[in-house]
């Protein structure tokens, strides 16, 4: 169909200027404590880890990290703020403090998005439109929930479980905070947080935004550290609740520990969703899809659409649509407002991610990647699509995390359906059509937790969000996110 | 206050409040509202039917973008009338003592009328979450119920309550997507209007909340005959008057809401049925097939 | 060679193969530019492309000689205070104004556009409207703005609206055809997509969304649908085909998104006069507006920019 000839020219002609986000507004503290007891304290082994920005690797700060002396006594605060003021609380008043978390952090948003960006290497207009205002949205969610449990749960009596231990991964690191935090305190729990540790910084924030709420002391504690501190939080003896997101490799681990105890658990992991693009799709809103999919937030989301199966009379138009639109996307200084594609989070993703590369090429598979320049300092990856796999590539079969999508042609809708529940994954799915009948007898039949339909990578805080098989166990956000923090009695 | 440096006080009109502005009466008449050592207070507004007539265009005209707003956004207006109400907590504390309200009672009743708009504020994006449905229908059908809100709704409030009752039926009829058009408590009227100057201020767009003041008797009959109005709530009277508006509303099947028993005073007086009340269901179905 | 016959030559594209619009999607990705901050001097390039590529519109009934020669003034004395500005790409008016018009554009390298086809509605017979076209073009006119049928299209007679496309063509002779679809009464982005797939096979040289008359006009998700139908019939057909956007943009930072969406559309080859336009009136000042403060860093006031 199209030549050499009717190529599209993206990148001469007029240019982008920097357009930087300021950051002279906010505040980075040197040093940070641990946040329990309503009080930023130092750490038992006055040890302290550095974090690092991943588009200049420069250290940004530097956090405790927690032993587990630290865990334990911010499970003892946490136990004690449960039992005392958090329980004698009416559920109203939980509510508005709830409430103002989600008020503070509107009114702090350009300052928490900033320090998103640079801690984890998102653009800032995915940390400034999406993740910050999604985070602000699901406090005011679930702060309406706190005085209406027993709305949600037709003939039982919601009762809440007492402490809950919860961790964090670096991807979407305050939303993830808020995701776990927002529903626990609704109903009527108290907190002990572990962030990643390659991105503290947003969850500190949010301590000094919990501290200035006034909640009562050890209703949240934040702690840092690394994968010691989380087993000892999984552990703790008198953690009644955890919940964990991250890979499915650390979501088994945790599940093997907590056999034989009675702490209740979600698990939200991995997975390599299917976005199926069938013929009588609105193609070029389906090639949008692909993008948002799996370039946006550098590819790292649970749910990323990274394999894609196109309807074979539409392959080449797709794959073309598709190489045509990743020259136009621009990876660069998350701090740049024009940024599309930040840096990867860490040296050691970085590697990971190009280490499937080489097992893809490797593997057979035709690698190509946009033409666009990278900066010098800092880790980064070009977006990258593979075709001329098949479900056997290991490329197609492993979660990568990074932006790179594998691309495969189907011919009937069976063979689509088959292919995509062929993983041990079940996060998410994507079906584009024209046609309604086709959506919903796919959403019937793939076996995923999320299916999106004619668009991807939708978040809402009343929309349930969570896995089937290996992608993990419970529901979060929406009503359907209550159940986990709760008790129900007869 | 005695002594010649007393400053003179400015005394407030009070107006009502029409399409997100605050005309005089179109009919010029008035009621004067006496404290009770006989001095009067204000002189309100005696509201006609034209006056009724026009809040129900402009609440038909505010209905298509009120209602299309999403759950969220109602819900951060709702918290937004709740944090301004907060901020003049004073002002209506005073306001309900000047109409004979003991101060105990007026501070609990502000309290109450703030807390109550948190209440609904958090009901916006959930209530449909627990009255809509998926139906298992036995042919190859997704078949999927949710509310709507059913349109414009004339409100005739609580006549004890100055503000209290006004909240605690203004809220879920708005967060559910309804416009409304309100007569204000004959007794002791001034809050409502104090309260539309609050609605005003917290990006409530002009037409989503009309509220009237004047005589029931002259009102009633309109609030529930109009043909343009879908639903009439009304929390005072007994079997006559409920009579009466289940006739005059017949002539267009409006939905008839008595409110009659209910405690605006404790959580009794707060629910998601309330919401539901003034919601239509509305049921889809679409073949699941290729 | 008569209508019939040269319509038979060019063969009407197969409607029902042109891919459909999802409309949120549409409206993200529209979205989606507009949060893009071009800034200094990406800027300043922005706002001299967008000065090169007006069309000055005055289409009022009340137009006369004397509103037409000061509407040609100011296109050739944009903002005399700044040297060194492009001038716009063209005056349009009414067939009845053209002789006017290129007398008082003497030498300037500005076009000349006129509307014809019984502009707006197009609602009378086609002998009327080639006839229009004709005496527009002998005037002197170098563009021919024409409007569908849109009634004709509405009812799914996509050969007459085909027909009247290629004889409007003809009797352009060596003027350029830009097709105005009206996107404002199409009602789908759907409609869209097809209008402008018909008007580009049948011989517009340049699709265009609106006359401006009615509400909406141009928005950014309806020209995004046109442009990835260029995009298309480019990759189909090797040809280049132009767009222009026409009313409601009043705003330069507005057209700088319209601007930022051509070029990730289309790239660096459609952003001249040659193949992109803006239909405005009131654009020009506002952007004259942002130069000045881009250069003294001060806000300004229109009463400083003539109004003709």
């Amino acid at each position: 169909m199209s030549t050499e000839s009717t190529k599209l020219a993206f990148n001469d002609g007029w240019q982008y200027a920097p357009a930087p986000e300021s950051t002279d507004h906010i505040r980075i503290d040197d040093q940070y404590g641990l946040f329990i007891n309503g009080e930023f304290v130092e750490p038992e082994s006055d040890r302290y880890f550095e974090t690092v920005n991943p588009a200049t690797e420069q250290t940004l700060s530097s956090v405790a990290l927690a032993s587990g002396a630290d865990v334990d006594r911010a499970v003892k605060a946490a136990r004690k703020a449960y039992s005392g003021a958090w329980s004698k609380m009416s559920a109203s008043d939980r509510g508005k403090y709830i409430y103002r978390i989600a008020r503070i952090l509107q009114e702090r948003a350009r300052e928490f998005a900033t320090i998103e960006s640079l801690d984890g290497g998102k653009p800032i207009r995915e940390s400034r439109d999406i993740d910050i205002p999604l985070a602000a949205a699901h406090f005011f969610y679930y702060a309406g929930w706190a005085d209406k449990l027993e709305y949600a749960f037709p003939g039982r009596r919601p009762v809440s479980l007492g402490v809950a231990g919860q961790i964090i991964p670096w991807n979407f690191p305050l939303l993830m905070a808020a995701w776990k935090i927002a529903p626990a305190l609704a109903c009527g729990n108290t907190v002990v947080l572990k962030p990643a540790e390659t991105t503290p910084l947003t969850a500190m924030k949010l301590a000094e935004v919990i501290r200035d709420a006034e909640l009562p002391p050890g209703v949240v504690n934040i702690i840092t550290g690394a994968g010691d501190t989380g087993a000892e939080i999984v552990n703790h003896p008198d953690v009644n609740k955890v919940a964990f997101t991250g890979s499915t490799e650390v979501g088994k681990i945790i599940q093997r520990s907590l056999a034989g105890t009675d702490k209740k658990y979600t698990l939200e992991l991995g997975g390599k969703a299917a976005n199926i693009i069938f013929a009588d799709a609105a193609i070029d809103e389906a090639v949008e899809g692909i993008v948002n999919g799996i370039f946006f937030n550098q590819g790292h989301v649970c749910c990323a659409g990274s394999r894609l199966f196109v309807q074979e009379s539409v392959a080449e138009e797709v794959v073309h649509k598709l190489r045509e639109r990743m020259e136009t996307l621009i990876v660069g200084d998350p701090l740049d407002k024009n940024t599309d594609i930040g840096a990867i989070n860490s040296a050691a993703q970085l590697e990971t991610i190009e280490s499937y590369l080489k097992i893809g090429q490797d593997e057979g598979a035709e690698m190509y990647q946009s033409s666009c320049s990278v900066p010098g300092q800092g880790y980064w990856c070009r977006p990258t699509i593979f075709t001329g796999v098949s479900q056997s590539n290991r490329i197609v079969q492993d979660e990568i995390f990074g932006p790179v999508l594998a691309i495969q042609t189907f011919r009937t809708l069976e063979e689509g359906l088959t292919k995509a529940n062929n993983t041990p994954y079940g996060l998410s799915g994507g079906v584009w059509t024209d046609k309604g009948a086709k959506i919903f007898k796919m959403t019937q039949q793939i076996r995923a937790g999320v299916i999106w339909a004619n668009t991807f990578n939708k978040f809402d805080p009343t929309s349930p969000f969570g896995g089937y098989k290996e992608s993990g166990v419970g529901r979060e956000g929406g009503l359907h996110g209550l159940g986990a923090y709760l008790k129900l009695e007869t | 206050m005695a002594g010649s440096t007393a400053r003179v006080p400015v005394a407030k009109t009070y107006k009502i409040y029409i399409g997100g502005k605050f005309p005089r009466t179109e009919s010029g008449r008035y009621f004067a509202l006496n404290s009770s050592d006989g001095s009067v207070i204000a002189n309100v507004c005696r509201g006609s039917r034209k006056d009724f007539r026009n809040s129900v265009v402009a609440a038909r005209s505010a209905f298509g973008g009120w209602s299309a707003a999403s759950a969220y956004l109602r819900g951060q207006i709702l918290y937004r009338i709740a944090e301004l109400l907060e901020g003049r907590n004073e002002q209506f504390v005073g306001e309900l003592v000047l109409q004979g309200i003991s101060r105990r009672k007026a501070k609990k009743e502000v309290e109450a009328s703030i807390d109550r708009l948190i209440y609904y504020a958090g009901w916006s994006d959930k209530y449909q979450q627990i009255f809509s449905a998926v139906n298992p229908v036995s042919s190859a059908h997704f078949n999927f119920s949710v509310l709507e809100p059913t349109g414009v709704v004339s409100l005739l409030a609580p006549d004890e309550s100055s503000l209290l009752g006004l909240v605690s039926n203004i809220a879920p009829i708005i967060v559910g997507g309804n416009t409304c058009v309100v007569l204000a408590s004959e007794q002791l009227p001034l809050c409502a209007i104090s309260f539309a100057e609050v609605l005003h201020a917290s990006d409530v767009p002009g037409g989503v909340v009309n509220i009237l003041t004047g005589y029931r008797e002259e009102l009633t009959d309109q609030f529930a005959s109009h043909m343009d109005v879908n639903a009439v709530v009304f929390c005072d009277g007994d079997s006559e008057v409920a009579r009466n508006v289940q006739e005059k509303a017949a002539d267009n099947v409006k939905r008839v809401l008595a409110r009659f028993d209910n405690d605006w005073t404790t959580d009794a007086g707060q629910s998601p049925y309330l919401i539901n009340e003034t919601q239509e269901t509305k049921t889809t179905w679409h073949p699941i097939g290729s | 060679m008569s209508v019939v016959e040269l319509s038979q030559e060019i063969r009407m594209p197969d409607l029902s193969r042109v891919s459909t619009v999802d409309e949120v999607g549409v409206n993200e990705r529209a979205a989606r530019f507009q949060t893009r901050s071009i800034k200094n001097e990406s800027k300043v390039e922005a706002l001299h492309m967008i000065l090169s590529m007006i069309d000055l519109t005055t289409l009022e009934g009340q137009d006369t000689p004397g509103k037409v020669r000061q509407l040609c003034q100011k296109a050739i004395h944009l903002h005399d205070a700044m040297p060194g500005l492009p001038h716009v790409a063209a005056v349009c008016v009414y067939p009845t104004m053209v002789s006017e018009a290129k007398k008082a554009l003497g030498n300037h390298n500005i076009n000349v556009a006129s509307v014809a086809t019984a502009f707006p509605s197009g609602m009378a017979p086609l002998q009327i409207k080639l006839e229009e076209t004709r005496i527009a073009v002998d005037d002197g006119a170098d563009e021919i703005d024409m409007v569908i049928s849109r009634g004709a299209f509405l009812q799914g007679d996509y050969r007459y609206v085909f027909d009247e496309i290629s004889a409007v063509k003809e009797a352009c002779g060596d003027a350029h055809l830009k097709v105005i679809l009206e996107t404002g009464e199409l009602g789908t982005l759907d409609r869209v997509r097809r209008a402008s797939v018909l008007a580009m096979h049948a011989g517009a040289d340049f699709i265009k969304t609106s006359t401006g008359k009615i509400h909406p006009a141009a928005t950014l998700p309806v020209t995004l649908v046109m442009l990835q139908a260029i995009r298309d019939f480019y990759s189909e057909t090797g040809r280049m085909i132009g767009m222009k956007p026409a009313g409601g943009i009043s705003n330069a930072k507005l057209a700088i998104h319209y601007l930022v969406m051509l070029r990730e559309t289309l790239g660096s080859a459609w952003m001249t006069p040659e193949w992109y336009r803006f239909g405005a009136s009131s654009l020009a000042n506002d952007v004259l507006m942002q130069l000045r403060k881009q250069a003294s860093g001060i806000y300004q006031s229109a009463d400083y920019f003539s109004k003709d």
